[in-house]
């Protein structure tokens, strides 16, 4: 015995010095942010195991020498797989409990990250034992300790590197979007294998390339390809918890496997207990000198009843072998039993001890924007205050680690259209957008007759619209689940239907919501009736454009032009000059089309970033001129259609025939609001006469001096598809037939706060645009031969 | 306690290049990370209250004892009768409030909030984007239908969050 301390306190003393300082104060919010950050700074606990192990055999030692013939290193050995604690357990137990965040993490992140420990230890302590313990050395010690950073660090690194891959990959499957989940499950059980082979701690690796590439991976992959890896890995995950826990059900029955010994299974049973709590009690001192939130008696009570054995203590116990250690039978036995009793009894009594304690339970709220944008504020502020106090503190290196992400990682390993968008805030306000949206589909509601829309608990607006929402739902008896993630899977229906849906919902909530309030907005009221007269006129527009898409076979490019094209002001292009237009800015849209009628749309709709700043400049109107066609009748027969404008930066010569027809345009500048919508009443007047001549003169025009073939021009970015903030929308190509009301509901849809000016340009433009989503799609269509002008109408 | 106020008056003295004994904006504005803060205007601005243009040691590490850590004992032992202690959740809230609230008038238009959407939003939100936020932001904080959002709707929409453990840091303990 006296030999046997010797080893034992070299053993503890480095143990002791193995130690892992706990990290940096961790602050830690109470609501999960996706990302790295939470688990970063909790790798604290990792060390319980290794504690526990010594203290084990000491007491194992004593008790039950003179049973069981196994010398001190094997006791090690078993000391050291039967502390480590499971995740597989632990995650059962706790995901039914919802204790608090910290304590969820602190346990669940120690048996995740233990593993290492317990590789570690376990290898060590089995070499030691083959070695036989007269040939261990103090050198083996060192190394043993050496290896454990060599394992986790390494493990760790590997799994970063395969994240990285991951992250990589994705980026790259817009096509191919059925390889997804492929790419996610390999990648990550290569990065498990890799570290397999390595003899580092596969665990960790696999642990780390989750976290790594959740981010970008999630930005990269289509819903429902996220969806489909969420929900294999849960069925995967339940499968392997069920079987490996059905070998140990049976394993206990064959009792050839096994041999009995009471002292032992006693004594462990007792002494894991024992133990464990003291290695508790200790590190929660020690990090308690650290944290900004201690950590008190009732956490600790939680965290050492909490530790669960299962899965990989058996694995590794099954796995020795019987010539070296004579005692793995009653190893086995122990083993089993302390599994059973720690998943069972343990697992069963834990909730009621989380009741019965009042531990903190995990409070699940929906997320509000208030709060994400409190929140955000909030870290800035912190941010700041640690900068003045010249603290490096937890938000300084959070920030750092934000700012390194955003300009590199990011860039590289997300794609372009998911980096574009992506701000939290704004996250989160899609999220509450499409739940309200789906909700209110679900409610059979009709966007259209908004004005009957009766929400009965939305005037009841505490700070949760969403539970007003909930209410309904319930109410209803629609089974939709308001869970953030599974609207995703919602969403899997037709996407740009669902799109158009949503974004038709999102304008047609605001106005339910907003009816209620005292709002002072000027737009406010405006809109209903603006809307009602621009359903007018756009369903005559949309009849005439319908006829003369039959009649004529010429081809119509329109360009969305973007803001250089309105910071020059009055878009008064006829077809010709529009043609320049092409001509002169080919860079800016694309066409080779030299002849083709541009049909120059302006809408104040884009919500491109990059115009924000400019959309400040519009002071003018967009106003709908129809007497496009006639206007460029004339001039194709004049000029011959392909002289070159100066660009139309400058206002082109055109004008001046718009002045001509519609002399009152000129005023239009900076007009209000309500001027606007009168203007567009007497556009569609306007257009009437203007179309009626142009259908005559149209025919007459078979072979327009725009002999451009039917190409259609591409627009680089299909303006309307990337306006939509969020991806999945494309502006709608909606067939035909329908285009009536989509576009139109589309187009209430996407007004969002906006002026209402913006309203009757955007229906009309909507349609237009509808079509020539559709002409550019099927090129086989003849298009007409118009050129319809948007002077926008102003507003300020 | 006794060795952060230490600290933090060797933080002062090391901000005040020009030892003149207080801080102006200037001193605040040269800490080089504050700069990239979108907020950091306003921080430095509610470091002078009243619209003074100096701040002493002791205004400094007044606002400042807002991010004290909220310690349980005190709560227990404090003397209602006295005014709450800086670093109480409320009055963290209201420093908060205060950093929103810039023309003072006690609530939170939707204009301002705009305005602190604007600087913390990155530029890929586009401005109506920002201002359907913004809304909506107001709208779920608002309970007496007024269009802002009044010190005690603020502090309704945040109970759930943690405030005591999120607006302090750990060393001015």
């Amino acid at each position: 015995m006296l030999r046997a301390a010797l080893p034992l306190l070299g053993l503890l003393l480095a143990g002791a010095g193995a130690v892992e300082e706990p990290t940096q104060d961790p602050g830690l919010p109470g609501e999960p942010p996706p990302g790295l950050e939470l688990f970063r700074w909790q790798w604290h606990e990792v060390e319980a195991p290794y504690l526990v192990a010594l203290w084990i055999l000491v007491a194992s030692l004593a008790k039950i020498a003179p049973k069981v013939q196994a010398g001190l290193l094997d006791f090690l050995l078993f000391g050291s797989l039967i502390s480590a604690v499971d995740p597989v357990a632990v995650l059962a137990v706790f995901e039914e409990v919802h204790v608090n965040e910290t304590l969820f993490i602190i346990v669940f992140g120690e048996s995740l990250l233990n593993d290492a420990v317990t590789v570690v230890l376990y290898k060590v302590c089995n070499s030691f034992v083959e070695m036989g313990s007269a040939n261990v050395r103090a050198t083996d010690y060192l190394k043993g300790v050496a290896s454990l950073f060599v394992v986790s660090l390494g493990g760790a690194a590997v799994g970063l590197v395969f994240a990285f891959l991951l992250a990589l990959t994705t980026r790259f499957t817009k096509r191919v979007r059925i390889i997804e989940p492929l790419l996610v499950f390999l990648l990550a059980y290569a990065a498990y294998l890799t570290a397999e082979m390595a003899s580092l701690s596969a665990i960790l690796a696999v642990t780390m390339c989750g976290l790594g590439c959740k981010k970008y991976v999630e930005a990269n992959i289509s819903h429902k390809s996220r969806t489909a890896v969420k929900y294999t890995m849960k069925t995967l995950a339940s499968c392997a918890e069920t079987i490996i826990f059905m070998l140990l059900g049976i394993s206990a029955v064959d009792s050839s496997k096994w041999a009995w010994d009471s002292g032992l299974v006693l004594g462990t049973l007792f002494f894991i207990l024992f133990f464990r709590a003291l290695g508790v009690v200790l590190q929660t001192w020690v990090l308690n000198q650290f944290r900004l939130v201690r950590l008190d008696k009732i956490d600790q009570v939680v965290m050492s009843y909490g530790g669960l054995r299962g899965a990989v203590a058996f694995a590794l116990v099954i796995l020795l072998d019987r010539m070296k250690v004579p005692a793995k039978d009653y190893f086995v036995a122990t083993t089993i039993v302390v599994v059973f009793f720690t998943v069972i009894v343990q697992g069963l009594t834990i909730k009621p001890l989380v009741k019965w304690l009042k531990v903190k339970r995990s409070e699940h709220h929906k997320p509000t924007l208030n709060q994400e944008l409190h929140e955000h504020t909030f870290d800035h502020i912190l941010a700041a205050v640690e900068d003045v106090v010249g603290h490096h503190g937890y938000h300084y290196w959070r920030d750092r680690w934000e700012q390194f992400d955003k300009k590199y990682l990011s860039q590289l390993l997300m794609r372009r259209s998911a980096y574009r968008i992506r701000d939290q805030i704004w996250d989160v306000y899609y999220r509450l957008n499409i739940r309200d949206a789906i909700s209110f589909v679900d409610q059979g509601g009709h966007v259209l007759s908004s004005t009957g829309l009766t929400l009965p608990s939305m005037p009841s607006r505490n700070s949760v619209a969403e539970t007003s929402v909930t209410n309904l739902l319930r109410e209803s008896g629609s089974g939709a689940c308001l869970d953030l993630q599974v609207i995703d899977t919602v969403r899997s229906g037709r996407d740009r239907e669902d799109a158009v849906m949503h974004h038709l919902l999102c304008g047609g909530l605001y106005k339910p919501r907003r009816r209620y309030k005292a709002s002072c907005s000027r737009h406010f009221i405006s809109e209903d009736a603006q809307e009602r007269q621009d359903k007018e006129v756009f369903q005559q527009n949309m009849k005439r454009r319908l006829e003369s898409f039959k009649s004529t076979k010429h081809n119509i490019c329109f360009t969305k032009s973007k803001p250089r094209l309105r910071k020059t002001g009055h878009r008064k292009k006829d077809g010709v000059a529009n043609a320049e237009a092409a001509n002169g800015k080919p860079q800016d849209l694309g066409f080779q089309d030299t002849a083709a009628v541009i049909l120059t749309v302006e809408s104040e709709e884009e919500e491109e970033s990059d115009s924000s700043e400019t959309e400040k400049e519009d002071d003018e109107g967009i106003i709908f001129v129809a007497r496009a066609t006639s206007e460029v009748l004339q001039e194709g027969k004049v000029s011959g259609n392909l002289e070159v404008c100066p660009s139309p930066r400058i206002i082109p010569p055109s004008p001046t025939c718009a002045e001509k027809e519609l002399p009152w345009k000129s005023g239009q500048g900076d007009l209000a609001v309500y001027v606007s919508s009168e203007t567009t009443k007497i556009v569609p007047v306007e257009m009437q006469t203007g179309w009626n001549q142009s259908m005559s003169s149209l025919e007459s025009l078979a072979s327009p001096p725009c002999t451009q073939a039917p190409t259609l021009t591409h627009l680089p970015p299909c303006p309307l598809g990337t306006e939509e903030p969020q991806a999945p929308l494309n502006l709608p190509s909606d067939p035909h037939p329908s285009f009536a009301f989509p576009p139109s509901l589309a187009k209430a849809g996407r007004s969002r706060s906006e002026s209402s000016a913006d309203i009757p340009q955007q229906q009309e433009l909507q349609p237009l645009m509808g079509h020539k989503d559709n002409t550019r799609l099927s090129p086989g269509i003849a298009n007409s031969h118009w050129c319809i002008q948007f002077n926008r109408g102003g507003w300020l | 306690s006794q060795a952060s106020l230490v600290r933090l008056h060797h933080r002062f003295q090391a901000l005040d290049r020009s030892k003149k004994g207080y801080l102006s904006r200037m001193d605040l504005q040269r800490i080089g990370a504050l700069a990239v803060n979108p907020l950091g205007d306003r921080i430095i601005e509610s470091f002078f209250p009243d619209g003074g243009q100096q701040v002493d040691f002791a205004g400094f590490a007044r606002v400042l004892a807002h991010f004290r850590p909220v310690d349980d004992e005190d709560i227990g032992n404090r003397d209602p009768k006295q005014p709450e202690p800086l670093n109480s959740r409320t009055n963290k809230l209201r420093f908060a409030f205060q950093l929103y609230d810039l023309d003072r008038d006690g609530k939170i238009s939707r204009h301002e909030m705009l305005q602190v959407l604007r600087l913390m939003v990155g530029v890929q939100v586009t401005e109506e984007q920002l201002e359907s936020i913004a809304d909506r932001t107001v709208q779920e904080a608002d309970e007496d239908g007024d269009g802002a959002v009044s010190f005690l709707e603020f502090t309704k929409s945040l109970e759930k969050m943690n405030i005591e453990q999120k607006m302090s840091i750990r060393i001015l303990k």
